[in-house]
């Protein structure tokens, strides 16, 4: 596949866009410099960043498309994939690395097929690691749809991700 | 009861003599008889169900009536996270930890309604093996200073009133009673505070430089965008006791001039920016943030930015860039922040802990503060003691502290009789520090002399299941996703480094890679164009320098002694030790193990992934490790 | 009557270096006495007598971004007693520096920074003979086979001169690379094919196309993960 910009489909789905994103963008038309608290918006919105809304973002504030695209890969939270029904967020800070986080991301890998910022072909998850989520007492964490889970094990973890469908 | 008060007022606090009646007003309706029950709502005490706890509370304090009675709250982070959910029944401060909900109907019926403890919920002293009831006597918290974090527990951080009544918002009044600017910027730079951050730049000296700078318009930045792996203290501050931020900042302001604020917080701290918002929103409804803030005639706000997931954007040109809707990519600081910052004005920007302290300075003065500490560096730290050690959590303990007090009479040593190897401070900017310089006093220039740094309080235990050429790589991986990428030594010097390192503990190093690593770090110390480039091979420096004989022997004898790099170890079953019980090769998720019930397995290396499944789960140490 | 180069252009004899409006510092034990208002690598290009201070990020059409770090110097505010490394196309030329632009130290910077940037470009010609100068062989180790540095002066001509942003940095780290929206391959409108970029490419990374309009280096994340975000899927989900 060719990556030339597909002008025609990002058209139709600006026309499609909701009413609620269009606000959304109009809102920080006199703070263009928050760009970034905007991105989170969309994000929190779709759980990723779809194209059309950052090309509707560079119009509507007037911001290159070139630098809103630079920011939202600059950023970790941000994504420009669709993600999966759940995340799964494994914790690599120091003291869950020390204490074997990695062998539970290396579970995830083999069991679920899928690396680091990647979701699964059913859609079911989406695998993220952090830096560190601050619970550094109960490592390793795992973050599973926002819940937190201490003192991780690659067996623990096992039925944990059952329950999610 | 406290909004009843506040109705009564029905108005923003005009002046500080209507905040200390305000103030008297909560005290003297207190009901000295109610007993007291604090639940932890740090995010640690959530990951292991405080919610359910604080459910299970209220269901039942409603459920007996007996909502006159117990004064009950989730208070911020008490700082032993792992023996959460933690709580703690006042007055006498008995302390219960790992609290169930099924436990709560016992504690109201037995502690609350009879004064008795329920021993099963006590701390066992892994030492003397002696339960103990009261917060105060447990070792973890009796060597500790908890100037800062003490109001963490105290208080339900979504309750302006309950900080108020701490004695909250009283530095403010002091400030405007009786303090000009110079007054103030005089005060912090007498009591020798300085920045927590981890660079540990003079904190008045910053606000002078600040105060002088000329500028139309100036701001005001806390920078809680903590991304030190393995340090949360601001995170527990800004969820635990937000206020004290707050407060400290409007002081800040007021000291330099400026009318706008703004807290970076990360991302990935949703508690803490929830807390912090209800905060500032309950701070502008009192009158204590907006315009003419208690009658003084002074303005400011504070808005809340959150950062996007950028470990460089804690450094601070890099912060400024992602604040005015940019890459966060630092800038050469040839000129300081502090003259000309966001949008190119007068920026003042300290971390949470400094602002935290300075409520504290204000009311208790400079010359009780710099009664504390070393001579080069006053006051408590904060850091997070976390990895291979018994009680881990967040201590705040006065500088000059031994690292060996803070890891075997707090920290309570390493657990499961392992020995100590090293103990990891200043994040991916610190180093390794081992056994031999464990009564070194800590503060920020003992740290540094020894190739590590304060940095944000970050204190990870290792110990000898620690692999250090493991660390290293661990920190050069991290850096090397986090670089920003604008400057070539970083950039490419971290890509090398996790090469080489990677090589190594896959049993592919040669032993000239040494030396190119050391010169690398050379070359980043001096050319690169930000801290987290030049002080980047500060993790492998200082394992390199400490830990050599490791590296040789991964590189020479392809072995982890720790037994930790996977490409460098074997599973084995001792044939003496199994039992034949077959829980490993039910664990085994490639099938490597076989073996009849009740006789000896064996793992077949050819299909052993190295995962240690097998080694996790076996009862009887019959899994083996080389 | 000392001798003063002004600008590094013309050399003139005078007794007195007090004109507000320049800047009088010693660089490799000269004095030199330039006009105000420059970083010291401005200051420094052209003059006769110092040493070529070596710059891949710099163009004099663009603001200095410091990103090489080739230029790196040591320089001196306490008249000689401590010497710090600063990037010489950011820092200001000021009154009394004592500055060193070619000190052993300096020298194994540069090796170094070479090194890398031969160890990621072999094939440059620019960074081929930068090795050559400062005597890097074969490096130690490989980091690929690319030509672009990113150095930035594209996305910085672009955006500065041109007002058009039609191209910029994107990603982080070891995965930073110089790219058009969404990585397309063909550049959009915004594109006004003036060729600015591949001029001032300083490693032929960038070339002209048939129609004119530049050529990008070659992205460097996978197709599939390109592919995965141009999807139509997720065009029609929103």
């Amino acid at each position: 596949m060719d990556n030339t910009l597909d002008l025609a489909a990002i058209q139709t789905a600006l026309e499609k866009s909701s009413a609620k994103v269009e606000a959304l963008i109009n809102s920080y038309v006199d703070k263009k410099e928050q760009l970034i608290s905007l991105l989170q918006d969309i994000q929190a919105e779709f759980d990723y960043l779809p194209q059309e809304t950052l090309v509707k973002i560079s119009r509507t504030l007037d911001i290159p498309l070139s630098q809103v695209f630079s920011v939202a890969t600059f950023f970790q939270s941000f994504s420009l994939k669709p993600r999966g029904r759940h995340t799964i967020t494994v914790c690599l800070g120091t003291a869950c690395h020390v204490k074997g986080g990695q062998r539970l991301v290396d579970k995830i890998s083999r069991d679920y097929k899928i690396g680091p910022g990647e979701t699964t072909q059913d859609e079911r998850f989406t695998l993220e690691t952090a830096n560190c989520l601050g619970c550094c007492a109960l490592g390793p964490v795992v973050v599973v749809d926002g819940k937190y889970e201490g003192h991780m094990t690659p067996d623990k973890l096992d039925k944990i991700l059952k329950k999610y469908e | 009861m406290v909004e009843q008060v506040r109705k009564l007022l029905d108005r923003k606090l005009k002046n500080v003599q209507e905040l200390e009646q305000f103030q008297q007003t909560i005290l003297k309706d207190k009901d000295s008889s109610q007993v007291t029950v604090s639940v932890c709502g740090g995010t640690g005490c959530r990951a292991s169900g405080a919610q359910d706890v604080v459910d299970a509370f209220s269901e039942e304090i409603e459920k007996r009536e007996l909502q006159v009675k117990i004064d009950f709250k989730e208070t911020g982070c008490h700082g032993f996270c792992e023996r959460g959910p933690v709580v703690v029944i006042g007055p006498k401060k008995i302390f219960y930890q790992h609290v169930k909900p099924e436990d709560v109907p016992e504690i109201i019926s037995e502690t609350v309604l009879n004064g008795k403890v329920v021993p099963r919920l006590l701390y066992t002293d892994p030492a003397t093996e002696k339960q103990i009831t009261h917060e105060s006597d447990v070792p973890f918290y009796a060597r500790q200073m908890r100037l800062i974090m003490g109001t963490n527990g105290e208080i339900d951080p979504t309750e302006i009133a309950q900080y108020i009544a701490a004695g909250g918002y009283s530095a403010l009044a002091k400030v405007f009673q009786q303090m000009n600017p110079d007054k103030i910027i005089n005060e912090i730079t007498k009591s020798g505070l300085r920045g927590r951050g981890g660079g540990g730049f003079p904190t008045g000296r910053k606000w002078q430089s600040c105060r002088t700078a000329e500028g139309d318009t100036k701001y005001v930045i806390c920078n809680a965008d903590e991304g030190d792996p393995g340090a949360y203290p601001d995170r527990s501050i800004l969820e635990g006791n937000p206020h004290s931020i707050i407060e400290g900042m409007i002081i800040g302001a007021y000291a330099i001039g400026a009318h706008q604020g703004i807290i970076y917080v990360r991302n990935e701290y949703p508690l803490a920016v929830e807390h912090a918002r209800t905060a500032i929103d309950q701070a502008t409804d009192y009158g204590l943030l907006g315009e003419n803030i208690l009658g003084s005639g002074f303005d400011f706000r504070i808005t809340i930015n959150k950062g996007g997931g950028a470990f460089v954007c804690g450094e601070s040109s890099a912060l400024i860039a992602s604040l005015e809707g940019k890459v966060g990519e630092p800038k050469a600081k040839y000129t300081h922040m502090s003259e000309r910052g966001l949008w190119d004005e007068p920026s003042l920007l300290n971390n949470v802990k400094t602002w935290a302290n300075v409520p504290l300075i204000i009311n208790k003065g400079a010359d009780w503060y710099s009664k504390i500490g070393t001579a080069g560096s006053k006051g408590t730290m904060i850091f997070s003691l976390v990895g291979k050690i018994n009680n881990s959590g967040l201590v705040e303990v006065p500088m000059g502290i031994t690292l060996r007090e803070m890891i075997y009479d707090i920290g309570g040593g390493i657990p499961g009789g392992k020995k100590f190897k090293a103990v990891q401070t200043g994040g991916p900017s610190g180093g390794c520090i081992p056994e031999d310089y464990l009564d070194t006093p800590v503060d920020f220039d003992e740290l540094t002399k020894l190739g590590s740094m304060m940095g944000s309080g970050g204190m990870i235990v290792m110990d000898e299941d620690t692999c250090m050429v493991d660390v290293a790589r661990y920190f050069i991986d991290f850096l090397k996703g986090e670089s920003c990428g604008k400057c070539t030594p970083c950039r490419e010097g971290l890509a090398t480094l996790s090469e080489i390192l990677n090589r190594i503990t896959h049993g592919e190093g040669k032993m000239e890679d040494l030396q190119t690593m050391e010169d690398i770090g050379e070359i980043l110390k001096i050319g690169a164009l930000c801290a987290l480039g030049r002080t980047a091979t500060n993790p492998v420096s200082s394992t390199l320098k400490y830990f050599k004989d490791e590296y040789v022997a991964h590189i020479k004898d392809k072995k982890c002694p720790a037994g930790v790099c996977r490409e460098l170890i074997e599973y084995e079953i001792d044939t003496d030790k199994c039992t034949g019980c077959g829980v490993c090769a039910r664990a085994c998720s490639t099938g490597a193990i076989t073996g009849e019930k009740r006789e000896p397995h064996v793992i077949n290396k050819g299909l052993c992934i190295k995962c240690g499944a097998c080694f996790d789960v076996c009862k009887f140490d019959a899994v083996v490790k080389h | 009557m000392t001798k003063y180069w002004i600008n590094g252009e013309t050399a003139i004899e005078m007794n007195d270096a007090e004109d507000v409006n320049t800047v009088h510092f010693t660089v490799d034990d000269k004095d030199v006495l330039v006009s105000a208002g420059q970083t010291i690598y401005e200051s420094l290009r052209h003059m006769d007598g110092i040493g070529v201070i070596p710059a891949l990020c710099y163009h004099p059409a663009v603001r200095p971004y410091g990103a090489c770090r080739l230029c790196t110097v040591e320089v001196s505010e306490d008249q000689g007693k401590s010497f710090k490394f600063v990037a010489s196309c950011l820092y200001p030329a000021k009154n009394g520096q004592i500055i060193k632009t070619n000190t052993e130290k300096i020298r194994k910077l540069r090796k170094g920074i070479i090194e890398f940037l031969l160890a990621r470009c072999p094939d440059v010609k620019v960074i081929q003979e930068l090795a050559k100068e400062y005597g890097v062989e074969k490096p130690r180790f490989s980091l690929g086979n690319n030509e672009c540095i990113l150095c930035g002066l594209c996305v910085r001509i672009c955006q500065e001169n041109m007002g058009k942003s039609a191209i910029s940095l994107v990603n982080r780290g070891i995965y930073k690379e110089v790219a058009a929206p969404f990585y397309a391959y063909e550049l959009g409108s915004e594109c006004i094919g003036c060729g600015d970029c591949a001029f001032v490419c300083p490693t032929g990374a960038i070339t002209i196309g048939p129609d004119g309009k530049p050529i990008l280096p070659k992205v460097k994340i996978p197709q599939a993960e390109v592919e995965a975000m141009m999807s139509e899927e997720k065009l029609s989900k929103s």
